[in-house]
């Protein structure tokens, strides 16, 4: 198997990873073809409905190219996903490409400025409650937070759209109205429910895995040795916890990013805001094969490159891993 | 008078391991601290609650009772909905249909993860890789939308929805699995099986299963939680199975436009939604903080 | 309470390096005490021993002597004199200044005690830059920490270029590990250095290095030592006084001389007795129970329970530790009958059948590898039937591999394995039930080999089921028989591993061997992670049922002494190749082969430390009188 060449050194672990990544798409697209086009049935009728006229059936048929063998197919979709081409939007009758790109912009904007937010945040929680464990904050915390975990995110966005917009305050607006064409940094009061109910959701289930891993370093041998040798305490925790800790924070910034993108579905469609989660919601109620296509591939390559860039930057900050290689 | 069982082995550089505990007594045990009981106690309520009450409903889902966007009063005693509908009525037949999928959906995706994180583990050749990128390749989509696509292709079917949530929840039951086996699988009790040449199958299910409960029971309730918020989430963005029926989910999306009129028309099933995971979280939560805490006082002395 | 009324007459307080006095720590949550009434001094340069098996307490005596006690446990009394201060009395800060820098730790396990993402240079010098400016355990204010480090890793025998110090600690072996610790503690020449069991899971040759290192640092440096150990033999080689801790307390407290010609407390003739020795095959004798743990304590005598010299008086109250000569107190109300009984031996040389001519088992040619990298090159021998062969050899010698081959566990080799007259399958699942009935092997770790999630009795009854040799009642009464067989009783059945003792837990594990007949018995360092005491046991009942079922038996093991109990024959593997192979008494005797003598001079034993003291045999355990 490919993941077992071995390669020298950190290039070579990198190479692989990204071969492996790479891997892992095309399975992704396969599985995203089948699941949309390859399906026994028929798509045609599926999206036009029953009452759709054969002319109108065949004509979708040709359209999207139902009629050649499946091979064929998801050749001519592959190689124009490769190429920039995402296809037509059935709802729409535009190229898929002008379709998403500027909800595509809005989504990225949501999702940087939660990151920017959420992931210090976690970080900052999560340790300082490792560092007071058993104390008042960390009992504190860690219940709020896990309670906070728990509750789905439309939950959320609901009970701050209820608490800030509409029946206990109007400080807000309960829906973002950017206008076509702008962008969301021209109005910035429409990010902040959205980007508050992505913090909510995140933040917390990431603070807790970077309290345990925290709590993991601290209680370590080489963390009690350190304090044995008479360090100053300060240096305990910068020099010595700290880069061991930071391994796993690479993989929960990771984490933070794909919750977010998962989060962002249901979010924009809360808030409506024109990102591509709301875009989906759209797409799948209509049926728009293309765009649901299009979308599917898109967050998964985004997955596949953060779990690359964490499992990269993991190797990077632990020695042990970088000399095995 | 015989002595107490103490430890007696020497630190010779042999790790003392902490052996793991029994399922029954983790579950025992787990219920000792108040957030399990309280968990418990959330899901029990509202488990009750969607079972019990379509009987125990005042009117039907559908039977309008009065003016649209009521407030509480009168013959509706949360108020009515934005067709005029009984708040209390639907809310007390809406839970069902949410958690009878997620059960299933968990339960199903549990029992398949199992017994592929378990091959994993105890394979630990190239079976293990091809399994494990398999599930990478699931596991490349959110669960939502994976859900999304399938609802887009075939429809909003209760099936299609089961089928997809299991489907997400395989690989991330699966990857825990593996990870509780591994160090189980380098035991030496496994070790003795196989040279006695005890069949596979056994190994995988009699030796190696019951020693990978902990971690295996906080992420299945974890994964409970996160099913129960998907089907929800999914009605709420309008894709419920039963467009007229009630479903908390479906409900928060009907009246979310009247909040400022009648707010209990969402908060109602918001309420109800929060607490049910919120229980199940507090139950994952219990379990694993039992399983850490008999670690701990097991490994010092 | 009990303080010493004499004092050695060497050290007057204000000379010792460090004195303690009535030290107690307990379980913080709980108050219960794990260790009381610790009274000893330690004078510069002078190496004490701390003795003790598991749950004595040593380790955290020792870590007292930094003012640290382990997450859970509090310094609950007592002082800790260190020039004069009594360090359980400073503040935080005034703590952390000593600590590295007036007294030093040296940890069991270098590798975990070492940061993994940090080099090894910056730790060590982290030590000096952290007391840089403040004095010195001499007095002195460090100035150049470069010329420091050179001359400390010289000392240790380590080399002194900065390219060595690039390395990060899973870069070096666990000697080297282990000396950089010994560099770490050393670098600030302090007073006092706590070394806690320091040659834990080392060779026995690096051992040896470590060992003298230890000894010649402390000699140069004129530094107080506490060393803490398990191993007797090594602290008698080492060590000028030394105290043996049973149950939180000092039972006894003399020099090395003192108590390992006559000890005056039962339980450290026991334990003496309970160490093999490279000459002689004399019969191993451990100690029948287990130490109690803290909170489960009995009143009076910790050890009466398990004596055979307790009398009434000994369950009611604790005895003092009290001076029975000069330099020598021991805790024990019949003392002075202990250290006047009669030296007798105890067992008589064992009786070893004479092996048969046909070969219960044998290896022709056994080339085995992992991966593409060969361990045993061509090993070739033979197992006679009823007879006990012991393979010894250091880590990576290829006795485990040779082992789980034998067993079916370790597929990769080449060659012939033949039980019998049955030609043996590289994987255990390619043989056939018989094959794999009359080969049974019991491993090191006695946690990891039993599924805590079964009854003793599941355990032990399920090699029956699975050959079918038995089934219900009848498989039910086997169990029983076994249990009974192996000095436990049928009431263990119902049990769960997790509810006994790692003594315990091996015999379970040889009872489930032994339940179906095997013709062979692999026996994989058996006795590594017990206690000396356990170990005596375990082998004595090995030993036993070697003799009484006349099975074929393979004990491995890297303790050359434990041979001369257990064995007639002996193989000693180096590098995957048999170095000396004959008869146990002749090859440890007198070794033939350079690499033999070579490890038998490395392996610290009880009588050359004697023997260097100038002084007999040991003694062993005194003739049981109630």
């Amino acid at each position: 198997m490919l993941a077992r060449i071995r390669w020298g050194g950190v290039p070579g672990f990198v190479i692989r990873r990204v071969l492996l990544g790479l891997i892992v798409l095309i399975m992704v697209s396969i599985v995203v073809f089948a699941a949309t086009q390859a399906l026994p049935g028929d798509p045609a009728r599926a999206i036009l409905g029953r009452s759709a006229t054969p002319q109108s059936l065949a004509a979708l048929r040709l359209k999207l190219h139902l009629n050649q063998p499946v091979f064929t197919q998801y050749w001519t979709w592959l190689t124009g996903l490769l190429r920039g081409n995402l296809g037509t939007s059935l709802a729409a009758q535009e190229p898929v490409t002008t379709l998403l790109r500027p909800k595509l912009v809005n989504s990225s904007v949501l999702v940087a400025v939660s990151a920017i937010l959420s992931i210090p945040l976690s970080i900052a929680i999560g340790s300082w409650a490792a560092l007071k464990r058993e104390k008042i904050f960390d009992t504190l915390s860690s219940n709020l937070l896990l309670v906070l975990a728990a509750i789905p995110e439309f939950v959320v966005a609901v009970v701050l759209v209820l608490l800030l917009a509409t029946t206990v305050s109007h400080v807000l607006p309960a829906i973002s109205n950017i206008p076509p064409g702008s962008g969301p940094w021209n109005y910035p009061s429409a990010l902040v429910l959205p980007v508050l109910t992505l913090v909510i959701v995140v933040a917390p289930y990431v603070a807790r895995i970077v309290r345990a891993s925290m709590i993991e370093v601290l209680e370590s041998d080489y963390i009690e040795m350190a304090r044995l040798k008479g360090l100053p305490e300060r240096t305990v925790m910068i020099r010595h916890a700290l880069p061991n800790a930071l391994g796993p924070v690479f993989q929960v910034i990771a984490l933070n990013l794909a919750y977010l993108a998962g989060g962002i579905v249901v979010v924009e469609f809360v808030f409506a805001y024109a990102g591509i989660g709301s875009a989906l919601r759209d797409a799948v109620l209509n049926h728009d094969l293309p765009v649901v296509q299009a979308l599917a591939m898109l967050i998964a390559a985004l997955y596949v490159a953060l779990n690359l860039l964490a499992d990269v930057a993991t190797i990077m900050v632990t020695p042990r891993l970088r000399t095995r290689l | 008078m015989i002595p107490a069982a103490g430890p007696d082995v020497a630190a010779a550089g042999v790790p003392l391991e902490t052996p793991p505990v029994r399922a029954t007594s983790l579950l025992r045990r787990s219920l000792r601290l108040w957030r399990t009981r309280i968990g418990v106690g959330l899901v029990g309520l509202l488990v009750l609650l969607a079972i019990v009450g379509p009987f125990v409903a005042p009117y039907g889902q559908s039977a309008p009772v009065g003016a649209p966007n009521a407030l509480p009063g009168g013959k509706a005693a949360l108020g009515t909905d934005y067709l005029g509908q009984d708040v209390l009525s639907r809310l007390l037949d809406g839970g069902r249909s949410i958690l009878i999928t997620a059960f299933i959906a968990t339960a199903a995706g549990l029992i398949v993860g199992v017994v592929i994180g378990l091959i994993a583990a105890y394979a630990r050749n190239a079976l293990d890789d091809v399994l494990m990128r398999a599930m990478d390749v699931i596991m490349a989509f959110p669960q939502i939308m994976l859900a999304l696509v399938a609802v887009a292709v075939v429809g909003a079917h209760a099936w299609v929805i089961v089928v997809a949530l299991a489907l997400t929840t395989v690989p991330r039951i699966a990857r825990v699995a593996r990870g509780a086996a591994l160090p189980v699988v380098e035991r030496d009790f496994i070790a003795c099986a196989e040279a006695m040449g005890v069949p596979r199958w056994r190994i995988l299910f009699v030796e190696l299963l019951p020693n990978t409960l902990g971690p295996l029971m906080v992420e299945a309730s974890l994964r409970m939680t996160y099913s129960i918020a998907v089907i929800a989430a999914l009605a709420f963005l309008g894709l419920s199975t039963d467009p007229n029926g009630a479903n908390w989910g479906t409900m928060i999306y009907e009246n979310q436009t009247v909040l400022p009129i009648q707010p209990w028309g969402a908060v109602a099933p918001i309420i109800a939604i929060a607490l049910l995971t919120m229980g199940t979280g507090l139950i994952g939560d219990g379990i694993a903080r039992t399983a850490a805490g008999i670690d701990r006082s097991r490994g010092g002395e | 309470m009990n303080t010493p009324a004499v004092a050695s007459e060497s050290a007057e307080p204000a000379q010792a390096a460090v004195t303690v006095r009535d030290l107690q720590i307990d379980v913080a949550e709980t108050r219960t005490p794990v260790v009381t009434d610790i009274s000893f001094e330690i004078t510069p340069g002078e190496v004490f021993g701390l003795v003790g098996e598991s749950g004595s307490g040593k380790t955290t005596v020792g870590l007292a002597l930094l003012g640290h006690a382990r997450h859970g446990l509090a310094i609950a009394g007592g002082s800790v004199l260190l020039g004069g201060r009594d360090i359980l009395a400073l503040s935080d800060e005034q703590l952390r200044r000593l600590r590295g820098s007036v007294v030093s730790y040296v940890p069991q396990d270098p590798a975990s005690s070492l940061n993994p993402a940090l080099r090894v240079g910056l730790q060590l010098r982290e030590v000096l830059e952290a007391h840089a400016g403040e004095r010195d355990g001499r007095g002195a204010v460090r100035a150049d920490h470069s010329a420091r480090i050179a001359e400390t890793m010289r000392e240790v025998a380590l080399p002194d270029d900065p390219r060595f110090l690039r390395r990060y600690p899973h870069e070096l072996s666990g000697g080297q590990q282990q000396r950089i610790g010994l560099a770490m503690a050393f670098a600030n020449r302090p007073r006092l250095i706590v070394l806690d069991e320091p040659t834990t899971g080392l060779d026995v040759t690096t051992q040896a290095h470590v060992l003298s290192t230890v000894r010649e640092l402390a000699k140069l440096h004129d530094v107080a030592a506490l060393y803490v150990s398990h191993d007797l033999a090594v602290v008698a080689a080492l060590a000028r006084r030394v105290a043996v801790m049973y149950a939180g307390r000092i039972v006894e407290l003399g020099t090395a001389e003192a108590l390992f010609t006559s000890a005056g407390h039962p339980y450290t003739r026991r334990l003496i007795g309970a160490i093999p020795r490279l000459t002689g095959g004399r019969s191993l004798l451990g100690i029948p129970g287990h130490a109690a743990s803290p909170g489960n304590r009995p009143p009076g005598c910790s050890f009466a329970p398990r004596c055979s010299l307790r009398i009434e008086q000994c369950e009611q109250e604790i005895p003092a530790l009290r001076p029975v000569s000069a330099d020598h107190m021991v805790r024990c109300i019949r003392a002075e009958e202990v250290l006047t009984q009669e030296q007798r031996r105890i067992g008589d040389p064992i009786d070893m059948p004479a092996a048969e001519d046909l070969a219960a088992l044998r290896l022709d040619s056994v080339v085995a590898s992992y991966g593409r990298v060969e361990v045993v090159h061509s090993v070739s021998l033979s197992l006679a039937a009823h007879e006990c062969l012991a393979l010894v050899g250091e880590s990576g010698s290829g006795k485990t591999t040779i082992a789980r081959a034998i067993a079916g566990l370790h597929r990769n080799w080449t060659g012939k394995i033949t039980l019998g007259d049955v030609p043996l399958q590289a994987s255990a699942r390619r043989r056939d039930a018989d094959s794999r009935r009359r080969i049974q092997y019991i491993f090191q770790n006695p946690y990891g080999s039993l599924n805590p999630r079964r009854t003793v009795g599941d355990i032990i009854e399920q090699p029956l089921r699975l050959f079918g040799t038995a089934s219900g009642r009848d498989a039910s009464r086997r169990v029983a028989e076994m249990l009974e067989r192996v000095s436990l009783t049928a009431s263990y059945a119902a049990r769960y591993p997790d509810q006994l003792s790692g003594g315990e837990r091996q015999r379970v594990a040889i009872a489930r061997a032994l339940v179906c007949d095997p013709a062979v018995l692999v026996c994989d360092e058996v006795t590594s992670a017990l206690d000396v005491s356990v170990q005596a046991a375990i082998v004595e009942l090995l030993g036993n049922l070697q003799r009484d079922l006349g099975l074929s038996m393979l004990f491995i093991t890297h303790n050359l002494p434990l041979v001369r109990s257990i064995a007639q024959r002996v193989a000693v593997l180096h590098e995957g190749v048999i170095a000396e192979i004959g008869d146990a008494a002749q090859v440890l005797g007198t070794p033939g082969q350079p690499y033999t003598r070579q490890l038998i001079a490395d392996t610290p034993s009880l009588e050359v430390a004697i023997a260097e003291v100038g002084l007999g045999e040991p003694p062993v355990e005194p003739a049981p009188t109630g």
